[in-house]
């Protein structure tokens, strides 16, 4: 299926979020699709669906018809060496290669049935509904509250007291709360680092998203503050579906349900977390996590 | 890629070999006392005993040094539960043979009771489950290992039967129990050591496929 082109599933995401029964409809389609697929886990409805996707910058191809379904409210983790593409993979569900100008992709991702490549797409919606944490905490220069709020603001909440009842539950969940609660119109930059990334996750997690895709949020943490972030995301696991790009197989293998290995832009083996580092199926997978690799 | 691991890994895996190779020959050695009334042999195999349960303390701190160290996925973590285990079962199978030594001392204070015919064939058994048990590891043999599994079976025949023959001794003539009491716990240290043997097989199994084959029902396939 060629993302440029408009197949019949392309429109999807706008129906689907449109009206109810479109999503039923579109959540069947995408049930039936899962029990289809060869390799990985099967899930009776995957809340994403990426099918056959290849992405290109340029000439050079990144991905390599990748195919996978993604679990409601668990942790699935992309492991792979650098290059490998999982990072690409991740920034394709909130359409942020679009912001590159010489990606071509093919293939889908489906959104609880719904196409998230449809050139028709809202994809100030899309990201909405897909809120990204990044390797480098990107707090504005503003203070805690705005941050969090920002999202919020930009939907039109104005009244005062549901901002500040949304922002504080965001912050509890992000387990920021009690050690911001009374500076909260301190500026976000004075937070330490790891403060700072649940400062992120706060603000990603604000405006009730249903996908976090985390990229590496933790690279730049010390074993504590990453600690915290892994704790954190084990307890988000009861609102949010969460996908992590992480470099640290042993962080994929702590927290995250199913795990993906990428190699040479191609999924090589995906399967229960606790599995593949047990006992992979495939030698490269082994390879890589036993640090034979090259 | 060169691991420094790897060479951890590779002294555990000798360390092991080394446990393997002392307490296959206790076994065989506290046997050969039974049969040729050498209580030498047997004092032997009771002293040697201390050396086995200094490789099982060695083993399990370079186990877990490596578990905290490295932490090892896959084949290498498949390898050190493994080790873990088996390394539990050798020591246990040392102890098993110090038990039979323990009786041969006694029984070389009696006249023999009676020619050995079954115990021979328990011994031979049972010493080749555990030399095939320890190749399997070695070779990273499944089937050497599954033979190993079903090979137990025999054992465990044999030793019913040796129960029901001394048994029968001891009733008709209660002056034979001491010694026909020692060659059934002799036996029955036999049939342990084939359980032991068995676990170990279990265990490679574990190591090279990630399969888990121990306690299955009869009409699961190994």
């Amino acid at each position: 299926m060629d993302a440029a082109g408009g197949g019949t599933g392309k429109a999807g995401l706008a129906e689907a979020t449109a009206g109810a029964a479109a999503q039923t409809t579109a959540k069947a389609t995408a049930a039936g699709r899962a029990s289809e697929t060869a390799a990985g886990p099967h899930f009776e409805r995957p809340l994403l669906s990426i099918r056959d996707l290849s992405l290109w910058y340029g000439d050079k191809q990144a991905l390599d018809g990748v195919t996978l379904d993604v679990a409601e409210k668990r942790i699935t983790a992309f492991i792979g060496p650098s290059g490998c593409g999982k990072s690409t993979l991740l920034r394709c569900i909130n359409r942020l290669n679009d912001l590159i100008e010489s990606v071509r992709i093919e293939g889908d991702i489906l959104f609880e049935g719904g196409s998230v490549l449809a050139p028709d797409l809202d994809v100030n919606l899309l990201r909405k509904r897909v809120g990204m944490v990044f390797q480098k905490s990107n707090p504005f220069p503003k203070s805690i509250y705005e941050n969090v709020a920002y999202g919020l603001r930009l939907q039109g909440i104005r009244r005062r007291e549901l901002l500040d009842e949304m922002v504080e539950r965001s912050l509890r969940r992000a387990a920021l709360w009690d050690e911001v609660k009374d500076r909260l119109r301190d500026n976000a930059l004075g937070l330490s680092g790891g403060q700072q990334q649940r400062l992120c996750i706060a603000r990603a997690i604000a405006v009730e998203p249903e996908v976090v895709l985390f990229d590496e949020p933790c690279s730049a943490l010390d074993p504590i503050a990453t600690a915290k972030i892994e704790e954190l995301m084990l307890k988000l696991k009861e609102h949010y579906t969460q996908i992590i790009v992480t470099h640290n197989m042993q962080q994929a293998a702590r927290i995250s349900d199913y795990t993906a290995f990428l190699y040479l832009g191609e999924l090589i083996e995906y399967g229960e977390t606790k599995k593949l580092f047990i006992n992979p199926r495939k030698q490269q997978t082994e390879d890589y996590i036993t640090g034979r690799f090259g | 890629m060169e691991r420094h691991l790897d060479q951890d890994l590779d002294r555990i895996r000798q360390l092991l070999l080394r446990m393997g190779a002392i307490v296959e020959d206790m076994i065989g050695d506290s046997l050969q006392a039974l049969f040729e009334r050498d209580s030498n042999r047997a004092q032997g195999v009771i002293e040697r005993d201390r050396q086995v349960d200094e490789l099982e303390k060695q083993l399990d701190q370079a186990c877990g040094a490596i578990l905290a160290t490295h932490q090892p996925a896959a084949v290498d973590l498949r390898f050190l539960v493994a080790v873990m285990r088996i390394n539990v079962d050798l020591e246990r199978m040392g102890d098993a043979a110090v038990s039979i030594s323990r009786s041969v001392l006694d029984l070389n204070q009696e006249a023999q009771l009676k020619p050995y015919i079954d115990l021979p064939r328990l011994d031979e058994l049972v010493r080749k489950m555990v030399r095939d048990a320890l190749t399997s590891f070695v070779e990273r043999s499944v089937e050497l290992a599954v033979a190993v599994c079903r090979a137990d079976s025999r054992v465990d025949d044999l030793y019913r039967q040796l129960f029901r023959e001394l048994l029968s001794y001891m009733i008709e003539d209660p002056k034979t129990t001491t010694r026909g009491l020692h060659l059934l716990l002799v036996a029955r240290s036999l049939e342990r050591i084939a359980d032991h043997a068995t676990n170990i097989a279990e265990d490679v199994v574990f190591y090279v496929e990630g399969r888990d084959i121990r306690h299955l029902d009869d009409d699961e396939p190994l």
